[in-house]
């Protein structure tokens, strides 16, 4: 019988916090940069100038259908190369933080933009008549009208779109970065106590999952009662 | 005041509007009527441009809508339009609703736009009501402070797009009686509606409109009294008798 051994985690905690605070900042600025991207290829995609259409649907079904490893590794293994030319930086800078986060931006604006489409439709094709039957312009519609009633359609999806994209930063162990789950591994690794390491992260990730989205259903109930 | 000549509008194969022409003098009141599909609201939405068109041609104050060249918005700025489902912003207060394209349209300044928004709150009777949102009022009460933000804007005429059709019977009446103060004070206005009661005591004129085309365009009195189209008597033998 395999004998659990939990003595690694106290003293590792620091290091996983660490891990954690990447996961975290991964996580925060691809749901900021994801929304205004996609809010942006949403009205591109609405948009009835067909290049503009044609241009965010072809990003969007680009992402949608290759799988997010693949992405982060592209941006893990081109980016640095890229970036050392055009600004001129020491060769073997370390870029992974950046390019995890380029990756993970990029890819999540194509699912947060469809979820945006869907919240811009939601809204009444009256409403935007109504603007634009007191002189507002289309930019005006949308902002002032439009925008803020999507976007409190779709609070809980995006949410929980969030919380999937924190699940998915795990992912960046590809490149080798001491997120909150490589920081794990690592950890477990170093000490033998990879089984003990893995479960530990596991219950974190699923404590912070399930409670933020039990949060989402109560805030769900209290804007959408019904 | 608006001209509208020869409009015709189709979906593909389907004619909406075939050669539709009237005109609406200033502080003339135009009852458009004629049973569901006649293309009336069709043709009050090309008014301001909501809906384009594929030929004729329509001006509003001199300034042709189906010209490419037109700032739509600004033309729409002073053409009020109050619809069927009122479609006040329902993320917003009811003073916000009057104050914001006073502000974000025409410039006027925060305190100018809250001073007219509840001037015109008064006039409809729901001053007391300026803190609420659009969920919390009836519908009688919502199409009133729809009417009052389009006066908001200081509209040179006003279009009505059934402006009763959504309401309960109860409350058809707070609504007609705002129209027809506004029409006494000589506001130029165009009306889809099925309320006959108020064409036969507001109307200057009536158009009954059938299958896209203005089929009688005639003062009330000769239209109620002596409809020439037999589609028009049918329609009004059906109105009245219920």
């Amino acid at each position: 019988m395999y004998e659990f051994d939990w003595s690694s985690i106290p003293g590792a905690l620091p290091f996983l916090w660490d891990g954690m605070k990447i996961s975290l900042e991964i996580t925060i600025q691809a749901v900021i940069f994801g929304i205004v991207w996609g809010t942006l290829l949403a009205m591109m995609r609405l948009s009835s100038v067909k290049p503009l259409s044609w241009f965010a649907a072809g990003y969007v079904n680009f992402f949608r259908a290759i799988p997010l490893v693949m992405v982060l590794l592209w941006f893990f293994l081109i980016m640095p190369k890229f970036f050392e030319q055009l600004l001129g930086l020491p060769a073997g800078t370390d870029m992974r933080l950046a390019s995890a986060m380029l990756g993970f931006a990029l890819f999540e604006s194509a699912y947060y933009s469809e979820i945006i489409r869907a919240g811009i439709q939601s809204v009444p094709k009256g409403q935007i008549s109504a603007a634009y039957a007191m002189g507002m312009t289309y930019n005006q519609a949308m902002r002032l009208v439009v925008l803020p009633q999507a976007f409190r359609n779709m609070i809980p999806l995006l949410l929980t779109q969030a919380i999937i994209l924190f699940q998915d930063t795990s992912l960046v162990y590809v490149s080798a970065l001491a997120d909150f789950f490589g920081a794990s591994y690592k950890v477990g690794d170093r000490d033998g106590r990879l089984v003990e390491m893995l479960l530990f992260a596991g219950a974190v990730y699923f404590v912070i999952c399930f409670s933020a989205s039990q949060l989402v259903k109560r805030l769900q109930k209290k804007y959408h009662p019904a | 005041m608006i001209k509208i000549a020869n409009v015709s509008k189709h979906y593909g194969d389907f004619k909406v509007l075939t050669e539709c022409t009237t005109s609406v003098s200033k502080g003339e009141v135009i009852v458009v009527c004629g049973p569901s599909g006649s293309g009336k609201s069709t043709l009050i939405k090309c008014v301001n441009g909501l809906e384009p068109f594929q030929s004729g041609e329509i001006t509003v104050n001199g300034i042709s809508v189906g010209d490419p060249k037109t700032n739509l918005s600004k033309l729409r700025s002073h053409v009020g339009m109050v619809f069927q489902n009122f479609e006040l912003f329902p993320h917003m207060s009811i003073n916000e609703n009057l104050v914001i394209a006073q502000t974000k349209v025409l410039g006027r300044s925060k305190d100018e736009a809250n001073e007219k928004g509840m001037k015109l709150l008064e006039r409809v009777g729901l001053k007391a009501q300026a803190a609420k949102f659009p969920g919390q009022l009836s519908g009688g009460q919502q199409q009133r402070v729809a009417i009052a933000r389009a006066l908001a804007m200081d509209p040179i005429c006003m279009l009505f797009d059934e402006p009763t059709s959504a309401l309960d019977p109860e409350m058809v009446n707070e609504v007609l009686d705002v129209m027809t103060e506004l029409a006494k004070e000589g506001m130029t206005m165009m009306c889809v509606t099925h309320e006959m009661g108020f064409a036969k005591r507001v109307a200057h004129r009536v158009i009954f409109m059938d299958q896209g085309r203005i089929v009688e365009d005639d003062s009330k009195e000769a239209f109620f009294a002596n409809p020439r189209s037999e589609r028009a008597q049918q329609f009004l033998a059906k109105i009245l008798h219920h």
